[in-house]
């Protein structure tokens, strides 16, 4: 079943003196349960493909399904309700908030689908201990270091059982140790969980690990390669 | 959730929250105690003028008022007086023959406002007894005056010396007479301190030849804020083609133009003021709008609705406009209290420079909860405006362009 079905997307960013085409024509299907890279050279457009995905931004030509529903036309309101049932978003910078503990970031999302207490504590300790921070709950993210932050924002955007996640360049501000270990924690979430990821990157170790390698140059797709 | 958001904001950069809330805290006492001040003059003048001296409401003669002769004066109806003191809020209802004089000592002469007094009556309205200085207060039947501080000092006169007054008389009879100086008062008005002398009802009707004549009747009331209603319900029950009923307000245009007046000034230092921690209040807000356009991208994409953002942003915003204006109110109210109980008086020449032109030589302060009220109302009302711009920003923010942009 797809999650995510991406027709003909066209991506034109009209703000400079040269209009740049950052997606150019470009369809995709991601299926559930897949471990998804998205790469190519900068530029290339894998942010604005993630971007257009995850709703946060509107293609200039093309729709984009997600999970049967059509977002291209959507209120935007009502996407933003959408996003918040259906997708979960890591990004490069990891985006905590800062005044929020662990704990708190993790339950933030919950908080807003209005999910009870009980059922946030609970699902919040599971994932803290998934991600092996379960010490850090009541530390603020100045008070945790790159990989630990990468965790809770991996934790945050699972907390709320969306159908896949969407992250961007997540490895990209780690080391070695901390991109290994995020891997695995991912890798294994998507095995037990059945969660599906989209991630853009260009580091070899995460392309390693993924199960389909997208390539893109210009905005279009170069290779669809999809290992075993 | 929302509170806690706003709450821990607040503090991440407390400096510039601190800052923010002294600002406020300083403009609101600044506000108050310019208020206070303002106010507690207006309140003093209306005070010296209508309540220890016209009388919050005066029943004349229909005309009187405009043109005070004699002439104009009114018969001395006793079931008058009766009415009027059986009206709701009406305590004592006081005659009075009210006219000019000359008052002459020696070579020197000045023009002088001749009060004809019922002893006692006048001091239930007036606590004339509590403005001697000298001497003895008046008896009813008593052929002689009280002369006001200023005056007596003017005419270099004291007690025991002979006051000659030369007037009109009703329809045109001379009136004059030399009268014993019972007592020296002083009053906090230094118009009224230069010109006044009192003398008793009896005997002002015989000098001014006007037997069974009053030429007003002025009202002790319950409350200074009655007075609508009493003028109402006296003009209801009076024949008003004939007499006419006035509230302070009508009896001293003058004071009521010139508190407008005073009053506008007051109002526009007010604005300046607001107008400069306004601006302080959009800096902070700004600030703190710009720094968080990433966060604000990122929350919005993470599913945060914008109108909870809104939520609070207006939160913080309201929090520290509070703190603000409580701490404000609360370091004000005991200094004002203070001195409201003790007001500051100006001695030297300071204090004559002030009374030569007419004013008492004191600042006066009030502590009317109205002038709280506004403070909070006018800073909550400045915040919601400024709320405005971080409200309209996170309305137009396009998540992509924030986190882009930031």
């Amino acid at each position: 079943m797809s999650v995510i079905l991406a027709k003909n997307l066209t991506k034109i960013y009209q703000e400079t003196a040269v209009p740049v085409k950052a997606l150019n024509n470009l369809s995709l299907e991601v299926t559930e349960g897949e471990f998804t890279a998205v790469v190519g050279p900068s530029g290339c457009g894998k942010t604005t493909l993630l971007n257009v995905l995850g709703g946060l931004d509107s293609p200039t030509e093309g729709t984009v399904e997600l999970a049967g529903t059509d977002i291209t036309q959507m209120k935007e309101s009502k996407l933003i309700d959408f996003r918040l049932r259906n997708i979960g978003f890591v990004f490069q910078a990891y985006n905590l908030i800062p005044v929020l503990t662990t704990l708190e970031n993790i339950e933030f999302i919950m908080l807003l689908q209005k999910v009870d207490k009980a059922t946030r504590n609970k699902r919040s300790l599971e994932l803290m201990r998934e991600m092996g921070i379960e010490d850090k709950a009541s530390k603020r993210p100045s008070q945790l270091s790159g990989g630990q932050q990468q965790r809770v924002a991996v934790a945050r955007a699972l907390a709320s059982k969306p159908k896949f996640i969407l992250a961007d360049e997540p490895t990209a501000n780690l080391d070695s140790v901390s991109t290994a270990n995020l891997l695995d924690i991912m890798a294994k979430l998507n095995r037990e969980e059945k969660a599906t990821f989209v991630f853009s990157t260009h580091d070899q170790r995460v392309i390693d690990k993924a199960r389909r390698v997208v390539t893109l140059e210009d905005g279009a797709i170069v290779s669809d390669e999809i290992r075993q | 959730m929302y509170l806690k958001l706003a709450w821990r904001n607040i503090w991440r950069n407390k400096r510039r929250s601190i800052i923010t809330i002294v600002s406020i805290t300083f403009a609101v006492l600044l506000a108050c105690t310019m208020r206070s001040m303002q106010l507690g003059s207006y309140e003093r003048m209306i005070e010296n003028s209508a309540r220890f001296f016209t009388g919050y409401i005066q029943v004349h003669q229909n005309g009187f008022w405009d043109d005070r002769m004699v002439d104009n004066s009114m018969s001395e109806d006793a079931e008058l007086i009766q009415l009027i003191e059986q009206t709701e809020g009406v305590e004592v209802a006081v005659p009075r023959v009210e006219s000019f004089a000359l008052a002459s000592y020696g070579m020197k002469t000045k023009g002088a406002m001749v009060l004809g007094i019922d002893p006692e009556k006048e001091d239930q309205l007036t606590l004339v007894k509590s403005k001697m200085i000298e001497g003895e207060y008046l008896k009813p039947d008593d052929k002689a005056v009280l002369v006001a501080e200023g005056l007596a000092e003017y005419l270099k006169v004291g007690i025991g010396d002979s006051l000659v007054l030369i007037s009109q008389g009703y329809h045109g009879a001379n009136s004059a007479g030399i009268y014993p100086i019972k007592g020296i008062m002083k009053f906090n008005g230094p118009i009224q301190n230069d010109q006044t002398v009192y003398i008793p009802l009896a005997e002002s009707q015989w000098f001014y030849a006007m037997e069974g004549r009053l030429t007003s009747i002025a009202l002790v009331i319950d409350k200074a804020k009655h007075v609508d209603r009493i003028v109402t319900s006296i003009s209801n029950e009076v024949d008003t083609a004939q007499l006419e009923v006035m509230g302070w307000e009508e009896l001293m245009p003058e004071i009521v133009q010139g508190i407008e007046v005073d009053d506008v000034s007051g109002r526009i230092m007010l604005w300046i003021l607001y107008a400069v921690i306004g601006f302080g209040m959009f800096g902070t807000f700004l600030m703190m709008t710009a720094e968080r356009m990433y966060e604000f991208g990122v929350m919005v994409s993470i599913g945060m609705r914008k109108w909870a953002m809104q939520v609070v942003i207006i939160l913080e915003m309201g929090i520290m406009s509070a703190f603000g204006v409580i701490a404000g109110i609360l370091i004000s109210l005991p200094a004002l209290i203070y001195f409201y109980n003790n007001p500051v008086f100006f001695g030297g020449e300071m204090g004559q420079t002030i009374e030569s032109f007419g004013y008492e030589a004191a600042y006066f302060f009030s502590v009317d909860a109205v002038i709280f009220y506004n403070q909070a109302w006018a800073i909550f009302i400045m915040a919601t405006i400024l709320g405005f711009y971080p409200i309209y920003v996170i309305r137009k923010l396009k998540p992509v362009s924030a986190m882009r942009e930031a």
